[in-house]
C-alpha cells in the first residue's frame, strides 16, 4: 500500500489542533476540538482505503483508472460525518443551555466533588455522622447554653 | 427463512419500531406507555429464544440483506449480527433490567405527577436507549459496534439532560465531551485496524490478525482499550463517571449503571479473546483491575450522597471483571460473565432503591437522611437485599462470582494475580462497609440525629430535579410507595436471586459461554461460512 506525505500531515496538524481546543474549558472551543479530531479521522479513514479510482458502481468508469476506489471506506466516512454532526448540534444546544443558565460557556467544576475532596480528614467523618449525644458522665454544672463550645460536646 | 435468521434482528427492530411509534403517539401517554411495555415484553421474549437457541445450537450469525461470504472467497460483505452464549446472556439481563426499570419510571410518572416533565420524549429516547443497546450486543462487525454505541450514547445524551436543569446540563456536558473522545478514539482504532487488516468484520479480523506483527498488533488493542476503557470506567478513565450519572432522574442512572458500562466491559472481552487473543496486555489489564477496584471503593467511602457512593461502588467493581477477563482462563472468563450479569441486576436495583428513598425521604445524601427502617419496613428489605449481595455475603450471587474470580487467580499463581486477590477481598470488605455505613445513618438511627435531618425536598420527583428545600415537617405526606415502583424493583431482587438459587445451572451456562468465546473456531465457522439454521 502506498501512502502519501500530505494527507498524513494533514491528520498529524488537524489532530493536534483538535487535542490542543478539546483540552479547553470553553465549550466551543471543545466543540471545534471534536469536530477537527473527528475530520482527521475521516480523512484518515479515507486515506487507509486506497489509492483513488472508478466510482464503486458497476459499470461506471473514470478517465484512465483501472482500479475500482474502495466503497467501504466512503460509506463508514459518511455515517461517521452524520454521528459527528447530530452530536455536534446536541453540544451547541448544550452549550446555549448552559449559557443561559450560567451565562458562560465553560465547562465548571463537580461543586460535590469539590467539597468532598477539599474536607479534612476529621471533617469528612464529622459530616454526616449523628448529632451528639448527651453523655451523663461529662455532665457539668455549666449552663446548657455552652454545650455547642468545643470540649463540652453534648455536656447537658 | 428460519426462526433464528428472524428472531436475530429483533431485539434491535422491535425498539426501533416502537420509538418511531411512541414519538407519533407523543400527545398520547396512555398508547405510548402501551407501546413501550409490549415493545420491551416482546424483546424480552425474543432474547430468551435466542438464548436457548444459541445454547442448543451454538452460534447464529445473520448476513443482514444477504450480503453474506461468497463462493469466489471473498468474506462477509454486510453488517454482520451474530449471537453466541455470551451475546444471548448479555441480550437477556439488559431486557429484563430495561423492562423493570421502564415499568418502574412509568408506574413514578403516573403516582408522582409529570405535567411539566417533557415525558413525551423520554419513551422513545428510552426505546431507543434499548436499541442501541442490542444492536452493540448483537453487532458482528466492528463499525457496526461502534454505532450501536452511539446510538447508545445518544439517546443517554438526552436521557441524562431531561429537563435541563442547571446541574444535569453541567454534567451532560461533561459526559458528552468524554464520550465523544472515547468514540473518536474508537473509530481511530477502526481505521487503524482497517489500515492494518482491510476488513472489520469481527470474525474475518480474527483470522487476519493472526498474520499481523506483534507490536502492530498490540498498538491496535491498545487503542481499542482505552476507547473501551472509557466506556466501561476503568481507572485511569473512570473518573468521568460518578460526577455525570448522579444527577440524573433515579431509573435513568439505574439503566445507564446496570447497562451501560457493562456494553464497555462486553466489548473488551470481545476484543480481548476474540480479536486479540495473545493476552499482550494482560498485565496492565490486570494492574488496571487492581486500582480500579481500589480507587473506587475508596472513593465511595468519602461519599455521603447514596447515589455519589454508588456510581464509586460501580466503578470498583468494574475492576472484578476486567480482573477476569485479564486472567485469559476459562474459570476466569466464565467468572467475568456471571459477575456481569449479577452486577447488571443489582446495580439497578440498588439505584432503583435509592429512587424509592428519595421518593420516601425527600433526600438521597446521608447528611439528612435517617430512620427509615421504622418509617418503611419494606424498603429496608429492598435495601438490604441486594445490598448484602452487592457485598459478597454468601450464599449471594455476589459471593459466588467473587468465589469465582478468586479462585481463577489462585490458580494462575503469579505474583500479580495473588495481589488482585488481595485486592478483591479487600475491596469486597470495603463494598460491605460503605454500604453497613448506609444502613446504620439511613435506615437505624433516628432523622432527628441526622445533621441535616430536617430539611428535604419539597415534592417527589419522577424526572425533573426539584432543587428547592424546605423543613421535612412542612412536607406534605407522601403517601405510601407506589406499586407501579415497588413492583419492579421486588422483580429484580427476584432476578438477582434466581441467579443465586439457579446458581449451578446459570454457572455452567457461563462456563459453557466463555468456552466458546475462548475458543473462537465456532465464532469464525459460524459467520464466514454463513451458517442458517
Amino acid at each position: 500500500m502506498t501512502t502519501y506525505l500530505v494527507p498524513l500531515v494533514l491528520i498529524g496538524g488537524l489532530t493536534s489542533t483538535g487535542v490542543y481546543l478539546l483540552l479547553e474549558r470553553n465549550l466551543t472551543r471543545m466543540l471545534l476540538g471534536l469536530l477537527l479530531i473527528g475530520n482527521a479521522i475521516n480523512l484518515l479513514i479515507l486515506t487507509v482505503g486506497g489509492p483513488s479510482g472508478n466510482p464503486p458502481v458497476r459499470g461506471r468508469t473514470s478517465n484512465g483508472e483501472t482500479t475500482t476506489a474502495d466503497p467501504l471506506a466512503q460509506g463508514m466516512i459518511l455515517t461517521a460525518i452524520v454521528i459527528t454532526m447530530g452530536i455536534a448540534a446536541f453540544v451547541l444546544a448544550l452549550t446555549y443551555r448552559s449559557y443561559r443558565l450560567t451565562t458562560e460557556e465553560e465547562v465548571t467544576d463537580d461543586p460535590e466533588d469539590t467539597r468532598v475532596s477539599h474536607l479534612s480528614s476529621k471533617e469528612a467523618t464529622a459530616l454526616d455522622e449523628d448529632r451528639p449525644q448527651p453523655q451523663p458522665a461529662r455532665d457539668t454544672d455549666l449552663p446548657d447554653e455552652l454545650d455547642a463550645l468545643p470540649g463540652l460536646e453534648g455536656s447537658k | 427463512m428460519s426462526t433464528a435468521s428472524v428472531l436475530t434482528p429483533l431485539p434491535v427492530l422491535i425498539p426501533m419500531l416502537g420509538a418511531a411509534l411512541t414519538l407519533v403517539a407523543g400527545r398520547r401517554p396512555r398508547l405510548q406507555r402501551a407501546i413501550t411495555l409490549a415493545a420491551l415484553c416482546v424483546v424480552v421474549a425474543v432474547c430468551a429464544a435466542l438464548l436457548y437457541l444459541t445454547d442448543r445450537g451454538g452460534t447464529l450469525a445473520l448476513h443482514v440483506g444477504g450480503w453474506g461470504p461468497t463462493e469466489s472467497g471473498m468474506g462477509p460483505l454486510g453488517i454482520t449480527l451474530v449471537v453466541d452464549r455470551l451475546s444471548a446472556l448479555m441480550l437477556v439481563v439488559s431486557s429484563i433490567v430495561l423492562l423493570a426499570v421502564v415499568f418502574y419510571a412509568i408506574g413514578q410518572g403516573i403516582r408522582d405527577g409529570d405535567e411539566r416533565q417533557p415525558v413525551s420524549i423520554f419513551l422513545p429516547t428510552y426505546l431507543v436507549l434499548s436499541a442501541g443497546v442490542c444492536t452493540a450486543f448483537l453487532a458482528g462487525d466492528l463499525f457496526n459496534l461502534f454505532v450501536g454505541f452511539e446510538v447508545l450514547l445518544s439517546a443517554s445524551f438526552v436521557l441524562l439532560t431531561i429537563g435541563a436543569s442547571k446541574d444535569r446540563v453541567r454534567a451532560g456536558i461533561a459526559y458528552v465531551m468524554v464520550s465523544m473522545v472515547s468514540s473518536l478514539i474508537f473509530l481511530f482504532g477502526i481505521a487503524l485496524v482497517y489500515a492494518a487488516t482491510g476488513t472489520l468484520n469481527m470474525a474475518e479480523l480474527a483470522v487476519r490478525l493472526d498474520g499481523v506483527t506483534v507490536g502492530t498488533r498490540t498498538a491496535l488493542f491498545a487503542v481499542l482499550l482505552v476507547a473501551f476503557g472509557i466506556k466501561a470506567a476503568v481507572f485511569p478513565l473512570s473518573t468521568w463517571l460518578p460526577d455525570s450519572y448522579p444527577t440524573a432522574p433515579a431509573p435513568v442512572t439505574a439503566v445507564f449503571a446496570g447497562l451501560l458500562t457493562k456494553v464497555g466491559v462486553y466489548a473488551i472481552i470481545r476484543a480481548h479473546s476474540l480479536l486479540f487473543p495473545s493476552g499482550g496486555l494482560d498485565k496492565l489489564l490486570l494492574v488496571a483491575a487492581l486500582l480500579t477496584m481500589l480507587v473506587g471503593i475508596l472513593g465511595a467511602i468519602a461519599q455521603s450522597d447514596i447515589k455519589r457512593l454508588l456510581s464509586f461502588t460501580l466503578v470498583s467493581h468494574i475492576g472484578y471483571m476486567v480482573f477476569g477477563i485479564a486472567l485469559s482462563s476459562q474459570l476466569g472468563m466464565s467468572g467475568a460473565i456471571y459477575y456481569v450479569a449479577h452486577h447488571i441486576v443489582v446495580q439497578t436495583t440498588l439505584f432503583l432503591v435509592v429512587g424509592l428513598i428519595e421518593r420516601q425521604a425527600g433526600a438521597s445524601t446521608m447528611q439528612r437522611l435517617g430512620g427509615l427502617a421504622t418509617a418503611s419496613p419494606l424498603l429496608a428489605f429492598v435495601f438490604v437485599v441486594p445490598a448484602l449481595n452487592l457485598g459478597g455475603i454468601p450464599p449471594f450471587s455476589g459471593f459466588i462470582g467473587k468465589v469465582a474470580l478468586l479462585e481463577a487467580g489462585a490458580q494462575n499463581g503469579s505474583v500479580l494475580a495473588w495481589m488482585l486477590v488481595g485486592g478483591g477481598v479487600l475491596t469486597s470488605l470495603l463494598t460491605l462497609y460503605v454500604l453497613v455505613r448506609v444502613w446504620t445513618k439511613a435506615f437505624w438511627r433516628a432523622r432527628e440525629d441526622a445533621p441535616e435531618g430536617h430539611l428535604s425536598g419539597a415534592a417527589p420527583s419522577a424526572l425533573l430535579d426539584e432543587p428547592a428545600d424546605i423543613q421535612f415537617v412542612d412536607r406534605d405526606h407522601v403517601g405510601r410507595m407506589p406499586v407501579g415502583m415497588v413492583v419492579p424493583t421486588a422483580a429484580l431482587i427476584a432476578v438477582g436471586l434466581t441467579l443465586t438459587v439457579m446458581a449451578g445451572p446459570i454457572f455452567a451456562y457461563a462456563g459453557r459461554a466463555a468456552d466458546e468465546v475462548l475458543d473462537r473456531g465456532q465464532y469464525i465457522t459460524a459467520v464466514v461460512e454463513g451458517r442458517q439454521r
